[in-house]
């Protein structure tokens, strides 16, 4: 049997398909091609995975990308001129800049309230839900309580109060969508915790005499990663989106930042005769968040092939 | 497991009410928990987090002894937990402050925008359900075809697509360039002196009254943003039905029945859809719910005069009053209508009455 496994060469396709992995990497990798041959079979979340791999490197080349200053326009001869004047591919503004310009460095800010919202409710969600999960009793009675009242408001209507309070800007709008995007992944994170709260190895790490503390730092927020994780990316379009609205409503970036939803808010004045300069930042935000929510959708299929399909 | 079902058999008829009596009981203890929840996160929002909530609510350019009176009126030189059992007791007697924008309190014009906002919503959920369910049908009988993938591609469009933006350019497509539908609004200024509303439901009014002309007017109105709120909530039942029937396709019931030799229509619509349909009505629920958060923007884009509008105004114009107010009441019937949808669908499934 042995010398079957020595034959096959390392890192081929049946030194990680392997059913008997020598080392714990090879297990490691073996499982990342299974899930990577599941998600490559998807066109549809390949074509999300290039959107938004489009969207990092658009946002890191900005700079490099832009024909135009984004915040400066040339009012006196390129105001409103529609998508295919000369230089400006996408046309330009009331106030002379170019689209194009604008969106690309826009990008950034998308970016920027997408990691920066996950950064943030992401934590707080696992820690909650797995707290709550493996404590059970009456911390999971009160923190559960908590999860709810707040997934009890509709996510824009209580970003909209929040923002209201704390006064406009992409600060503020970033923390007001963080508010109302833990709860979900606190839900998550302790539904899994409760499916291997009783299981045999936890059983052996108290034996051992482990904390409470590092049995789930360690051990159980490990396990709940990758339902978050594709948790967090299917709600990425649904972040740019209330982001978008908070900015079309004057509560996001405030001007002259190229915020996208803001750009639309911006175009709005003009959309009979000038339908472009609204028009090219909800295309741009329909392309993203539909990249996110195919890549989530594959990420899903491919990482829990029982629910693939639904 | 067995010895329970043999005593649930014999001694049904006393069990089953006490046990719907008791989830009832639980659902009425979160529910008020819940709100109290909601009322504690925005008293918070109001009170506690702007650093002069007086001026919050007044705004920046108040007099003086404007600000001082609505700092007394608020009662904010108590400490917090008295100024939130005062909010307590405000809230619960339907007092949630004065608008300073319209100048009524808050919950009158609530009263007078929600209904609005319903039709609206209902509008749209009716659109959804009705395209969505057979397309979702139609999805998971041809799984894998191009139909399903179209489907689906159509779902996740509307998953993604920004609301306001759809919206606009709804409105010059079908208002400004092919003259399909009316302005935003809810009705043309003509009706509005001619046709007085009893409920505020324009659309029942107008039919209760033998109005047509009216009708005519209000379905041009409201048939582009309960058109696009209709999409979104497409988006979410067509993917969950698909769901529910590829889950029902795959019982053994199906395969009795084909063996019984009914016909593939007969099995799908009405063995299959019919088991499907109670976690269905759940699943309408929640968009409903869905499509009440929707309307705010929604509303902004075609001049609807509902719950939404009035927050966003309210917003403009820095009337925290208002805000919060609408907040709470959304958050309300958010709250309600979620754990109304768990009780019908615990009232519809039998097999989750013995739990």
């Amino acid at each position: 049997m042995s010398v079957v496994e020595q034959t096959v060469k390392p890192y081929s396709r049946e030194w990680l398909l392997s059913d008997r992995p020598q080392s714990r990497r090879q297990a490691k990798l073996g499982r990342a091609y299974v899930v990577w041959r599941r998600f490559g079979e998807n066109r549809l979340a390949l074509l999300g995975l290039v959107i938004i791999l489009a969207l990092l490197f658009v946002a890191a080349f900005a700079g490099v990308l832009a024909p135009h200053d984004p915040l400066q326009g040339d009012l006196r001869n390129a105001r409103l001129l529609p998508p295919g004047a000369e230089g400006y591919l996408l046309g330009t503004d009331d106030q002379g800049r170019d689209i194009l310009s604008r969106l690309l460095y826009g990008s950034r800010l998308t970016l920027l309230v997408v990691v920066l919202v996950a950064v943030i409710a992401a934590p707080v969600g696992l820690i909650v839900g797995t707290v709550s999960g493996y404590a059970g009793g009456w911390i999971d009675a009160v923190l559960m309580r908590i999860t709810d009242i707040f997934l009890a408001f509709p996510k824009l209507v209580l970003a909209l109060a929040l923002v209201a309070a704390l006064g406009p800007g992409i600060e503020n709008a970033i923390l007001a969508i963080a508010v109302t995007s833990w709860p979900p992944y606190a839900r998550i994170a302790r539904a899994e915790t409760m499916t291997f709260r009783q299981s045999e190895f936890i059983s052996a790490v108290q034996l051992m005499g482990a904390s409470p503390f590092r049995i789930v730092m360690r051990h159980v927020m490990p396990l709940c990663l990758s339902s978050l994780i594709v948790r967090v990316t299917l709600d990425m379009a649904g972040i740019i989106l209330t982001a978008a609205g908070l900015g079309f409503l004057g509560l996001g970036a405030q001007p002259p930042l190229p915020e996208w939803g803001a750009m639309i808010a911006s175009g709005r004045r003009f959309i009979l005769d000038q339908w472009w300069v609204a028009a090219m930042p909800g295309i741009a935000i329909l392309i993203v968040s539909l990249g996110f929510n195919l890549l989530g959708d594959g990420l899903r299929d491919a990482l829990d092939p029982k629910e693939a399909g639904q | 497991m067995a010895p329970m079902d043999t005593s649930a058999v014999t001694r049904r008829p006393q069990r089953r009410v006490p046990a719907f009596a008791s989830a009832l009981m639980r659902f009425i203890v979160m529910a008020a928990t819940t709100l109290l929840g909601l009322l504690a996160v925005t008293f918070f929002i109001g009170r506690v987090i702007p650093i002069d909530p007086a001026l919050a609510i007044v705004g920046d350019r108040a007099p003086q002894h404007v600000v001082e009176r609505i700092r007394l009126e608020l009662g904010l030189d108590l400490p917090l937990y008295q100024q939130f059992w005062i909010y307590l007791k405000q809230v619960a007697s339907g007092d949630f402050g004065t608008s300073v924008l319209t100048t009524n309190p808050v919950l009158t014009d609530i009263l007078r925008v929600f209904p609005a906002t319903i039709e609206l919503a209902t509008v749209g959920t009716i659109i959804g359900a009705v395209l969505g369910i057979p397309l979702g049908v139609l999805a998971a009988v041809k799984r894998g075809s191009i139909a399903d993938q179209v489907v689906r591609v159509i779902g996740l469009v509307g998953y993604s697509v920004p609301i306001f933006w759809l919206g606009l350019l709804a409105l010059v497509l079908f208002y400004a360039k092919l003259g399909w539908v009316a302005y935003p609004g809810r009705m043309d200024i003509v009706y509005e002196y001619t046709f007085t509303p009893t409920t505020g439901f324009y659309l029942v009014d107008a039919i209760w009254q033998g109005e047509w002309d009216v009708v005519r007017d209000l379905f041009r109105h409201i048939i582009l943003p309960g058109a696009l709120l209709g999409y979104f909530s497409l988006a979410y039942i067509s993917r969950m039905t698909r769901s529910f029937m590829l889950n029902e396709l795959s019982q053994e019931y199906i395969v009795a029945a084909r063996a019984k030799g009914l016909s593939e229509a007969r099995i799908i619509w009405f063995h299959a859809l019919r088991n499907a349909a109670v976690p269905l009505v759940t699943v309408i629920a929640l968009s409903y719910a869905g499509l009440l958060e929707g309307s705010v923007l929604t509303e902004t884009i075609f001049a609807w005069p509902g719950l939404g509008l009035y927050i966003t105004n309210s917003l403009q114009n820095a009337d925290m009053n208002a805000v919060l107010g609408g907040t709470v009441v959304i958050g309300a019937v958010f709250v309600g209508i979620n754990l109304l949808s768990d009780l019908l669908y615990r009232t519809l499934d039998p097999r989750t009455r013995s739990r």
